[in-house]
């Protein structure tokens, strides 16, 4: 790192994220903390992929009258990691919805959410 | 402890491996081959003044038909999860809220779905499209649950525009195999004047498709959570 640029800190702050989420999923032992872990470690992928996707002085992708066509190659940013993004943001949302359903059910049968009580797969 | 000592251990190993790749960062200055042929290229092939909706609707829309199949089988998984086992049954009927949020929300609630209208419509000219769209018309239910507990969906006419909107995705990217490039290719439609409403050839019709289906299936999962209230 020669210096640091913006796409370097939403870089680092996205591993960050990552390993806050890493973390609170092996350490928490209450099911939504380590819904919340997840959902962290998602954000933190997707800051990530957006970063990675960053020019230096890029503008959005989008071809309008702010940006001239023909040298839009050389001021706009990347536009697969968004659409990427995009796509894992969706995904993400739909694990977690699966994940909060799997959480009401454990409620309802065990009057509790810790992992430590949920023990009938383990052997 | 020895189980603390594994935890931290892991996380010192994944973070030496970041250290790695953030370390060695460098900020691009230019795009690499493959996005630079997609912003040179990608107004004149497909009509679409935003690449990000390019990429995802045609260069790489199969990525997105999987995306739907994905949001569409977790959807299922939750109404299966939740009704298997009797649903979530709140003890108590829930509070009313008050005439004054009850009243704001009658009003806001078309307003709300018009927006997701908007962004789905216009998701090849602005930033915005079908996922956006959809979530901006969950978040109108969502309004409406908070508000009003005892509201109810119309199941029928749910499973009705989200299986007629996934079938009119499927038909168009087949579409595009008989009359364009190949499957998903975007120009089975005529592009149009670039930056109009009505043009970038089938984009704008498969995110009113992907629009409609994510807005029915989450707000389907929504009422899902909110359970069997009185």
């Amino acid at each position: 790192m020669n210096e640091l640029s913006l796409s370097a800190i939403t870089l680092a702050t996205g591993f960050g994220l990552l390993l806050i989420g890493m973390w609170g999923m092996l350490v928490r032992k209450h099911i939504i903390r380590i819904i919340i872990g997840f959902s962290l470690i998602d954000t933190g992928i997707h800051m990530i992929m957006v970063s990675l996707g960053y020019t230096r002085g890029g503008t959005a992708p989008i071809i309008d009258a702010a940006v001239e066509r023909a040298t839009a190659v050389n001021t706009v940013v990347d536009p697969i990691p968004s659409a990427l993004v995009l796509t894992a943001i969706v995904i993400g949302l739909g694990i977690t919805a699966v994940m909060l359903a799997y959480a009401v059910q454990i409620h309802t049968h065990k009057k509790t959410l810790s992992i430590d009580d949920c023990t009938d797969g383990k052997w | 402890m020895a189980k603390r000592l594994l935890i931290v251990l892991t996380l010192i190993l994944l973070a030496f491996m970041f250290w790695d790749v953030a370390g060695n960062y460098v900020e691009k200055t230019a795009l690499e081959a493959l996005p630079g042929r997609y912003v040179a290229q990608g107004p004149d092939e497909l009509g679409a003044p935003n690449l990000v909706t390019a990429v995802v609707v045609t260069y790489r829309g199969l990525d997105t038909l999987g995306e739907v199949t994905v949001l569409f089988l977790s959807a299922i998984a939750v109404g299966l999860l939740l009704t298997l086992g009797g649903g979530t049954d709140a003890a108590e009927p829930p509070k009313r809220a008050s005439e004054i949020v009850e009243t704001a929300v009658e009003y806001l609630f078309p307003i709300v779905i018009l927006l997701g209208v908007y962004i789905f419509a216009n998701g090849h000219l602005t930033p915005g499209g079908g996922f956006q769209g959809g979530a901006v018309i969950a978040s109108a239910t969502l309004l409406l649950f908070l508000s009003l507990p005892q509201s109810r969906l119309r199941h029928g006419l749910l499973s009705a525009t989200e299986s007629l909107s996934g079938f009119g995705y499927v038909v168009i990217g087949v579409l595009g195999i008989a009359l364009a490039g190949g499957f998903l290719d975007n120009r089975v439609l005529p592009l149009g004047e670039y930056g109009r409403l009505f043009s970038a050839g089938a984009i704008p019709v498969i995110y009113t498709f992907i629009g409609l289906k994510v807005g029915t299936e989450l707000s389907a999962v929504l009422e899902r959570f909110k359970g069997n209230a009185p």
